[in-house]
């Protein structure tokens, strides 16, 4: 399947964080046309096997988080509503007239109500609107919602993916189905070449709250090297330049002190090399991704992070290149491919 | 001719095919001052119902049905256009900067899709991710001047390929059925009224009847003014979308219409006071027709009505309305029972004018009915 598509494809796919179980399969099964074998864990985290041609294979761990922002059911009111808060990092102002699909017996429809300008008193036209405030409206009266729907039930933004200029996409949950893609990509291109190592490409679950997946996976493969990918903020106007990364040039390489100065070093003059777009994505902090996971898991696992650039995170609209998905699965692949010619390579400073 | 051969459809649910009408008028663009699309497709169904149509100078469609009686004339109005945007500048990021074409609220803008223009170039407006909102920002609500549609240019030049600055942007959302007989689309208002009309006009009346499908109502109920003047009827009708926010903890006086309580008919709104005697007259009908109505309880808002109304040397108006929920976004709902029952009272009002406009001609002078 070509990027374009699987990454549709990909992003059709429901996994509000915490709520994987039921799409598990589904990505499963994607990643199976590309590996040795696939298994699913017990946490849902989908770890896919492509075995290396070498005499003693190590363990290479690359892991993208296929869970989604999403909100959940708090409660059904008198008139059939449903009351909601977040899953993951939601912004309040991105809710309004928005559609959503709840999880409830049966998958239904729903719009989160706005108030008509009329009704806000000018005193609060400057204030947001809270989330408790806020109602899905399913379209039936309390007794039918009941029926459907229950507290606890997970809500996913309902929004197709768009194609924009540029081989551009948008659309909820290109974080981090983006990186899912990259992920594919990637084991197309290890296809391509041969490796000596065995390849463990996980999607995981559970990121957007508390990177728990990451922690059984580092735990399950207990892997040499590990390589987290994710988005990173695209570049748009009234963000800082320095932690946002224009769209459509490469893959944006963490440095920093959480990361394996020697890998990510050697992935950069690979990415040289190869003539593989990137940018350098300087993470002072723990970058807020899986790879702060790897990095301290077990003995500390030497850990690269790759990003893709998303503009609007965490919005309906998260905007993506494919020529970035293809750059980040290019260069993973590379690397886990040619990492030690470039290794040593290496100068002194390392 | 008697009654139930003018209404044509007695009881039973929606004709078939009206809801598939509404639902494809829906997906067609037509923000206010651009209607063609949704124009082009309205004269496809109705060619073949009316005597004859025309467009007039501002794009308005004026559709003419010879009556079997008496020369009484008889306007039906329904706007075409919908809120949208107007592309009003181009960054040299290659992002556009928009000005709301009617009453859109800035918060429902956020995370949208939209189309540009007659090609629909797609596009999308984002906002600044919440992860890098600072404290203010994440208390305060969306700031205008911080949205901007994104169709995925590089910069100006290579925008400027594909847009141009005064090309029209809809919302670009499909219609969905939902929930217990719910519709969601965009442009609601004032497609069912469109499609009803369409409907209308499948039938022959005593009456002339004119059937105007107006242009940019949402901006000043512009279209209906030229319409009214050309027309110049004894009596108008006007079909809408109308507000309704029902949705638990607003009090009741403040919900303007509840969904599912059938076609609202307006006493008065910003733009007009209707007709007692022709409100009273569409309220009796409604009630001896077992057809579930409601009044507009608030008196916001603004129809074709308010120009029709001071046409000439003055027009009787009155408006019946399909309430929509979310109006003025691109997900309003409606349901399907309230749309059927706003076709039903507007085939029995018509049904019975030739008899009220008769005593209304016998009590001239006198106010009818006006009670």
């Amino acid at each position: 399947m070509e990027c374009r598509e699987l990454l549709k494809k990909l992003c059709s796919i429901n996994a509000v964080t915490g709520n994987e179980n039921a799409a598990a399969q589904a990505i499963a099964d994607i990643l199976a046309d590309y590996c040795d074998e696939v298994r699913i864990d017990s946490f849902y985290n989908v770890i896919a096997l492509k075995k290396g041609q070498g005499k003693s294979p190590r363990n290479i761990m690359v892991t993208a988080h296929y869970d989604q922002i999403g909100l959940i059911v708090t409660g059904i009111d008198e008139n059939g509503f449903l009351r909601f808060t977040n899953m993951g990092g939601v912004d309040p102002k991105v809710l309004a007239a928005q559609e959503v699909t709840v999880h409830g017996r049966k998958d239904t429809h729903g719009v989160i109500g706005t108030k008509p300008p009329h009704l806000i008193p000018p005193e609060d036209a400057d204030k947001p609107v809270k989330m408790e405030d806020m109602l899905i409206d399913i379209g039936y009266d309390a007794e039918h919602a009941r029926q459907l729907v229950s507290v606890g039930d997970p809500v996913s933004f309902r929004f197709p993916v768009i194609e924009l200029k540029n081989n551009r996409m948008a659309g909820r949950s290109m974080d981090n189905r983006s990186s899912v893609a990259a992920l594919v990509e990637m084991l197309k291109e290890l296809k391509r070449i041969n490796h000596d190592d065995n390849v463990y490409a996980v999607a995981t679950v559970q990121e957007e709250s508390g990177l728990v997946g990451a922690f059984m996976a580092s735990w399950n493969i207990k892997p040499d090297l590990a390589i987290a990918i994710d988005v990173c903020h695209g570049d748009m106007p009234d963000v800082p330049s320095d932690e946002s990364f224009p769209l459509g040039k490469g893959a944006a390489v963490a440095v920093g002190p959480i990361l394996s100065r020697e890998h990510t070093r050697a992935c950069i003059r690979l990415a040289k090399r190869e003539r593989i777009p990137y940018q350098i994505d300087a993470e002072e902090k723990d970058t807020g991704t899986e790879a702060a996971v790897y990095s301290s898991a077990l003995e500390g696992i030497p850990t690269i992070l790759l990003s893709i650039p998303a503009k609007y995170m965490h919005t309906q609209v998260e905007e993506v290149s494919l020529d970035d998905i293809d750059a980040v699965a290019r260069l993973a692949a590379r690397y886990i491919a040619f990492r030690d010619e470039v290794i040593q390579e290496g100068d002194s400073h390392e | 001719m008697n009654r139930q051969d003018m209404i044509g459809t007695a009881g039973g649910d929606c004709p078939e095919g009206l809801i598939e009408t509404l639902k494809k008028l829906t997906t067609l663009d037509g923000v206010s001052g651009d209607e063609k699309p949704v124009r082009d497709y309205i004269i496809e169904i109705i060619k073949g119902r009316v005597d004859s149509w025309h467009v007039d100078n501002m794009g308005n469609l004026i559709a003419f049905k010879k009556g079997t009686g008496a020369g009484r004339k008889v306007m039906l109005a329904a706007h075409m256009d919908e809120v949208g945007l107007l592309v009003t500048g181009i960054n040299d990021n290659g992002l556009l900067k928009f000005k709301a074409v009617g009453g859109i609220e800035t918060r429902v803008l956020v995370g949208k899709r939209v189309r540009i223009g007659r090609d629909r170039v797609p596009g999308i407006i984002g906002y600044k991710p919440i992860h890098l909102q600072d404290a203010s920002e994440r208390k305060s609500s969306v700031k205008k001047s911080a949205l901007a549609i994104d169709i995925g240019a590089k910069d100006r030049e290579q925008a400027e390929e594909w847009v141009s600055v005064g090309d029209t942007v809809a919302f670009d959302y499909d219609p969905v059925e939902f929930g217990d007989r719910k519709i969601m689309a965009k442009a609601l208002d004032d497609r069912s009224g469109c499609a009803i009309l369409t409907e209308l006009l499948k039938n022959r009346y005593p009456f002339d009847l004119y059937g105007c499908f107006t242009v940019q109502e949402e901006i000043g109920l512009k279209g209906a003014k030229a319409a009214a003047y050309a027309v110049a009827p004894d009596l108008a009708i006007v079909l809408e979308g109308t507000t309704c926010y029902d949705l638990t903890g607003t009090d009741e006086h403040m919900m303007s219409t509840r969904l599912g309580g059938g076609p609202a008919v307006t006493v008065m709104d910003r733009s007009v006071i209707s007709d007692r005697g022709l409100f009273r007259f569409i309220a009796d009908t409604a009630e001896n027709g077992g057809i579930p109505w409601q009044i507009k309880r608030t008196v916001s808002g603004g129809t074709d009505a308010g120009r029709i109304q001071v046409s000439g040397s003055g027009v009787k108006v009155c408006t019946i309305a399909v309430p929509c929920r979310y109006i003025h976004t691109p997900v309003s709902v409606m349901d399907k029972s309230d749309f059927f029952n706003t076709l039903r009272l507007a085939q029995e009002v018509l049904a019975g004018l030739p008899e009220w406009l008769e005593k209304c001609g016998r009590e001239a002078g006198s106010a009818p009915d006006n009670d």
